[in-house]
């Protein structure tokens, strides 16, 4: 245990600051191997982290790296370094601190490759980076500590996998190597302290003061949520009056495209011109840097903002935090809200608004599990291997290496702790040669073993391919918004590829918080002009969409079974005894489908509760089987409660369609040629190394330069059913997009009970999901119904059904040979 | 099988469904840019390791195509192997597959960018071949009249209700064809691209490959309704 220097207690007495007990907890502790801190945001959580390096770092002077710091945003290791720089500045303390991120010039990286800084402050990305070079052993000697912030929020990705991996690296350069976990409240802190200890080293847990309980309300408003919808207008009033009443006010959205269209409402009602910035994933870089520094200068009364705001910023004198749109989940709604509050010891002070009146159910339940401390949460698998591929690769890259002490090396990472040496040897096989069945490329391998036994690049020059596709994060394919005749003017943000291509010339949507009108596009760069009207067509740009949590959703059934709501508000509960009077409400123990008809189409309502995952799972096994029994199925969108198929023809007997055993027995197969596994694939085998990301270059072109990775997942699944990659997507897709769990849970909870109402009109509990993004097409005899139609429309239009093809011009095919 | 009918230069064709052209008069079949040999290419020159299937896919299918047609002719559009290496590292059961379905049938490898020379197997190869009204050659040529080629890979997108379908394409107007590509690992250019829409005259048709083969205008924007 180390004292605190004179110079630390003159400081902290001179700020008029007492040093918090988890501080010097943390500080007595600083020899523990591996450390983990809860604490809420404001508690000095940060401070409490690097105490013990700064001790240690003013007491002797150290040659080269000392601290490592990650953080899983590059905005806050940028906003830690400021932090750090004052009490160090302050107290003449021989410490330098640099950041290192994406956005770091070149020439500087360079130099902290040869002359590191004591603290340096970076991702989980550049520290892989740093790990693939040669001169990493060089670079890592003598460093101490390593402190992970929002450990949590990594735990929850593939980042968090990565990174551990790398800690694993730096251990075995590094063995006395003291980790640090800084994590905000979490529902199973051991589960964190597991990922973050080397494994098998115990990691204790010490949970600082967490500050008085939350105050969480639901936004109470004169008029009521609409029945459906997710853009939350109606209370618009309520919350500018809100925004009044408090210094700074967060707002914040499930999804950027509901954050852009309340920033629009929210202008439109501002009359007296509040100052409010809206900040999300999709804005230019630019753009959102100037809303964060108005920000930090206090300049802006409120922020519409989604995730992309939602880690530790220091984003000053924070007052109030509202929710718009239902919490999804407890854990995240609590430390939402108890990271943007950054008063210590001051309750934070939050509202929830839900947009919709199912939402209204939610938010008390939800509201309810605050109150009694239930968070929620589903246990983490093991860790991929798609990202252990990636290390395998990063490895190569830094020299030659040996098998047996790298199986060991990735063994001391919790996550990894159960891979078997055997499955290490497939990913090693995979990344050398590809890992197929037919042994295609001895001549050409990725990784040659040299003559005594080492393994290593078969051209060193491969070492830049690999490096530049490091990192676990997958994009979508964006397209930047400009608007027209100021190329090279600052674009206003990005929307997806799929998204633009359903654009007519004409059409309108919202980005930046204005309406534009879309003019055409140019060099894969969208053009938009300013336009006035009043209703954009909406952005379906992604935001992060969460699955409402198990607990959360038989909170919302059991709510159903009352027979009146109190604890509702009138209008919610008037829409409940609706739903009651024209179809039902789901039961607990058993399944509620509605058949109606809408839109041309017949839609049919399956309410499992099972997550949006499993909803969206649920969607795929019931369309396969409906695409089987003739019933042409469009395609389908799922909801954290529901899944909506629409297709042309109306399903009669939902009984067979549901018994568990036929859908995991056919589960498999019915996944093999699905849309959500080909997507899992493409990521699973980008990570992998197994094709690189599209650059921007080449998309420019308009020519495709690779083909479409659908067609590597087809062709695999041919030839070679049993190839790694197909196993771990599989793997990939069941815990994450598939979440089959979910539908075992509620197969199992439903065990055949299914209530089948068959209604004239879509019902009250229904109308929301006809405007829910995100909907899957289903690629069946549908589609090829539909493009004969198109297609006769067009030859027909267009005249040239009358002049060609001469002689016997119809088109014409008949089935089989 | 699944086929479109249409008359170009005065030869009555059929757009088949795999993107292979049948001229049923003269018992011909002819499909472009095979790219045979791509995924060895690829881990060669880039160290990319693509499954290595792509060459007996594309093969599976071609003699599905011939054996459906019977045909008696067969002309390769170019392109046919990635690179000449390619063709000789091709396996031996690949190579033999080749040979097999050589055998007993009239084969013309016409030259493309990709394999500018012979590669060694069995048939004639040809910089161009003409037969009738028709000019088989890999690129187009400025002023080519009832010309068949390849080299583009077209592909051509339909905006049916509320669905965009791209697929692979044949392009077609009183000048010229130009045929999709026929091997598996193929991406494609689109038909609203400067080069098509300038190659192809007013009134072009493109025939989508698929299930059911199917006659649209050429899509000359990225847009439409």
């Amino acid at each position: 245990m180390q004292a605190l220097p004179p110079a630390f207690t003159d400081w902290f007495a001179s700020k008029g600051w007492t040093v918090h007990p988890h501080q010097s907890e943390m500080l007595k502790r600083a020899d523990d191997p591996a450390l983990l801190l809860i604490a809420p945001t404001g508690g000095g959580k940060t401070l409490a982290g690097f105490l013990p390096t700064l001790v240690d770092l003013a007491n002797l002077p150290h040659e080269g790296l000392h601290t490592l710091y990650i953080s899983p945003l590059k905005a806050l290791a940028a906003d830690i370094k400021r932090n750090l720089t004052t009490p160090v500045t302050e107290m003449g303390l021989p410490v330098r601190i640099e950041d290192r991120t994406g956005d770091t010039p070149a020439s500087r990286k360079k130099r902290q490759r040869a002359d590191p800084p004591h603290i340096l402050l970076t991702t989980p990305e550049s520290l892989a980076l740093l790990t693939s070079y040669e001169d990493a052993p060089r670079m890592f000697r003598g460093l101490k500590r390593v402190v992970v912030d929002e450990i949590h929020a990594l735990a929850e990705s593939k980042r968090g996998d990565q990174l551990m991996l790398a800690l694993g690296r730096l251990q075995r350069l590094c063995p006395d190597l003291r980790r640090v976990g800084l994590s905000a409240t979490v529902e199973d802190p051991q589960a964190i302290a597991r990922m973050l200890a080397k494994h098998p080293d115990l990691c204790a847990v010490l949970l600082a003061d967490p500050g008085p309980a939350p105050d969480i309300t639901m936004l109470t408003t004169k008029e009521a949520p609409p029945w459906s919808g997710g853009n939350a207008a109606y209370s618009i009033p309520a919350v500018l009056e809100q925004i009044r009443a408090h210094n700074t006010t967060l707002v914040f959205h499930n999804t950027r495209a509901q954050a852009e269209i309340f920033f629009h409402n929210l202008w439109l009602a501002n009359e007296e011109g509040l100052p409010i910035g809206i900040h999300h994933g999709s804005l230019d870089r630019q753009q959102r840097e100037r809303v964060e520094a108005a920000m930090v200068r206090g300049e802006l009364r409120a922020i519409v903002c989604t995730g992309s705001l939602d880690l530790g910023i220091d984003w000053g004198d924070v007052d109030l935090v509202i929710q718009i749109g239902a919490p999804k989940n407890v854990k995240r709604l609590v430390q939402r809200i108890g990271r943007a509050n950054h008063r210590y010891n001051a309750p934070s002070k939050a509202l929830l608004v839900p947009a919709n009146r199912f939402e209204v159910v939610e938010c008390v339940a939800a509201l309810d599990a605050v109150r009694e401390g239930a968070l929620d949460g589903e246990p983490k698998g093991r860790g991929p291997r798609d990202v252990l591929c990636q290390h395998i690769l990063i490895t190569a890259c830094a020299g030659p290496f040996d098998a047996t002490a790298l199986y060991v090396e990735v063994s001391t990472v919790g996550a990894y702790k159960d891979l078997s040496r055997a499955e290490f040897d497939a990913c090693l096989d995979f990344c050398a040669t590809g890992g197929y069945a037919l042994r295609a490329y001895d001549q050409w391998q990725r990784l040659m073993q040299t003559a005594d036994g080492l393994w290593q690049l078969r051209d060193p020059r491969s070492a830049q391919k690999i490096r530049m596709n490091i990192g676990t994060i997958q994009d979508t394919d964006t397209l930047k918004v400009r608007l027209q005749r100021s190329r090279g003017g600052k674009p206003l943000g990005e929307v997806e590829e799929g998204f633009a291509a359903t654009l007519s010339p004409g059409d309108t949507f919202l980005i930046g918080g204005q309406i534009v009108r879309y003019e055409g596009l140019r060099e894969m760069t969208v053009e938009v002009s300013r336009n006035a009207a009043k209703k954009p067509k909406v952005a379906t740009f992604l935001g992060t969409k969460f699955a409402t949590s198990t607990q959360l959703s038989a909170r919302v059934v059991a709510m159903f079974q009352q027979e009146t709501w109190p604890g509702l508000p009138a209008h919610t509960a008037a829409w409940l005894s609706l739903q009651r009077e024209v179809s039902q409400l789901p039961r607990p123990g058993r399944l509620l489908i509605e058949s109606f008809p809408h839109d041309g189409r017949e839609q049919t309502a399956i309410y499992g509760f099972a997550g949006r995952n499993g909803q969206q799972t649920l969607g795929l096994l019931l369309t396969k089987r409906m695409e089987e029994l003739g019933l042409n199925p469009l395609g389908f969108v799922a909801t954290d409660y529901a899944t909506l198929i629409w297709g042309l023809d109306r399903l009669t007997d939902p009984a067979p369609l549901f018994e568990l055993d036929a859908l995991r027995e056919g589960l498999d197969t019915w996944l093999a040629g699905n849309a959500v596994m080909k997507r899992t694939f493409r990521a699973s085998a980008t990570i992998a190394g197994l094709i690189q990301r599209n650059t921007p270059q080449a998309r420019k072109t308009g020519r495709q330069a690779t083909f479409s990775s659908d067609i590597l997942y087809d062709t695999l699944l041919k030839y070679d059913p049993d190839h790694l990659l197909l196993d771990i997507t599989r793997e990939e897709a069941l815990r994450g997009l598939v979440d089959f769990g979910r539908i075992e849970e509620m197969a199992e909870r439903v065990a055949g009970r299914i209530d089948h109402k068959i209604l004239t009109r879509v019902s009250p509990l229904a109308a929301p999901m006809l405007l829910e993004m995100g909907r899957v097409p289903v690629k069946g005899a549908a589609e090829e119904r539909l493009l004969a139609e198109e297609a006769a429309r067009l030859m027909q239009t267009s005249g040239l059904a009358m002049l060609t093809p001469p002689p016997s011009d119809k088109p014409k095919w008949r089935v089989g040979y | 099988m699944n086929y479109h009918d249409f008359r170009f230069a005065g030869a009555a064709l059929r757009a088949l469904g795999s993107g292979a052209l049948w001229w049923p008069d003269e018992d011909l079949l002819c499909v472009s840019d095979l790219h045979f040999g791509k995924s060895e290419r690829v881990a060669r020159r880039s160290g990319q390791h693509l499954p290595p299937y792509e060459t007996r896919d594309t093969l599976l299918r071609l003699s599905a195509d011939l054996e459906a047609t019977r045909a008696r002719r067969v002309i390769c559009l170019g392109d046919s192997f990635d690179d000449l290496t390619a063709a000789t590292s091709l396996t031996e059961e690949e190579q033999l597959w080749i040979a097999t379905l050589q055998a007993g049938r009239e084969w013309v490898w016409i030259e493309g960018n990709h394999d500018p020379g012979p590669q060694g197997f069995g048939g004639t190869h040809l910089a161009e071949f003409v037969t009738g009204p028709l000019t088989f050659r890999h690129i187009a040529a400025p002023h080519g009249t009832g010309e068949v080629s390849g080299h583009y890979h077209p592909k051509a997108h339909v905006q049916t209700r509320g669905r965009r379908v791209t697929r692979p394409a044949f392009l077609c107007d009183a000048q010229r064809l130009i045929l999709p590509a026929y091997g598996t690992y193929t991406g494609g250019l689109r038909s609203y691209s400067d080069t098509l829409c300038r190659l192809m005259q007013p009134g072009a048709l493109a025939i989508l490959t698929g299930p059911v083969p199917t006659c649209v205008p050429m899509p000359r924007q990225e847009m439409t309704r």
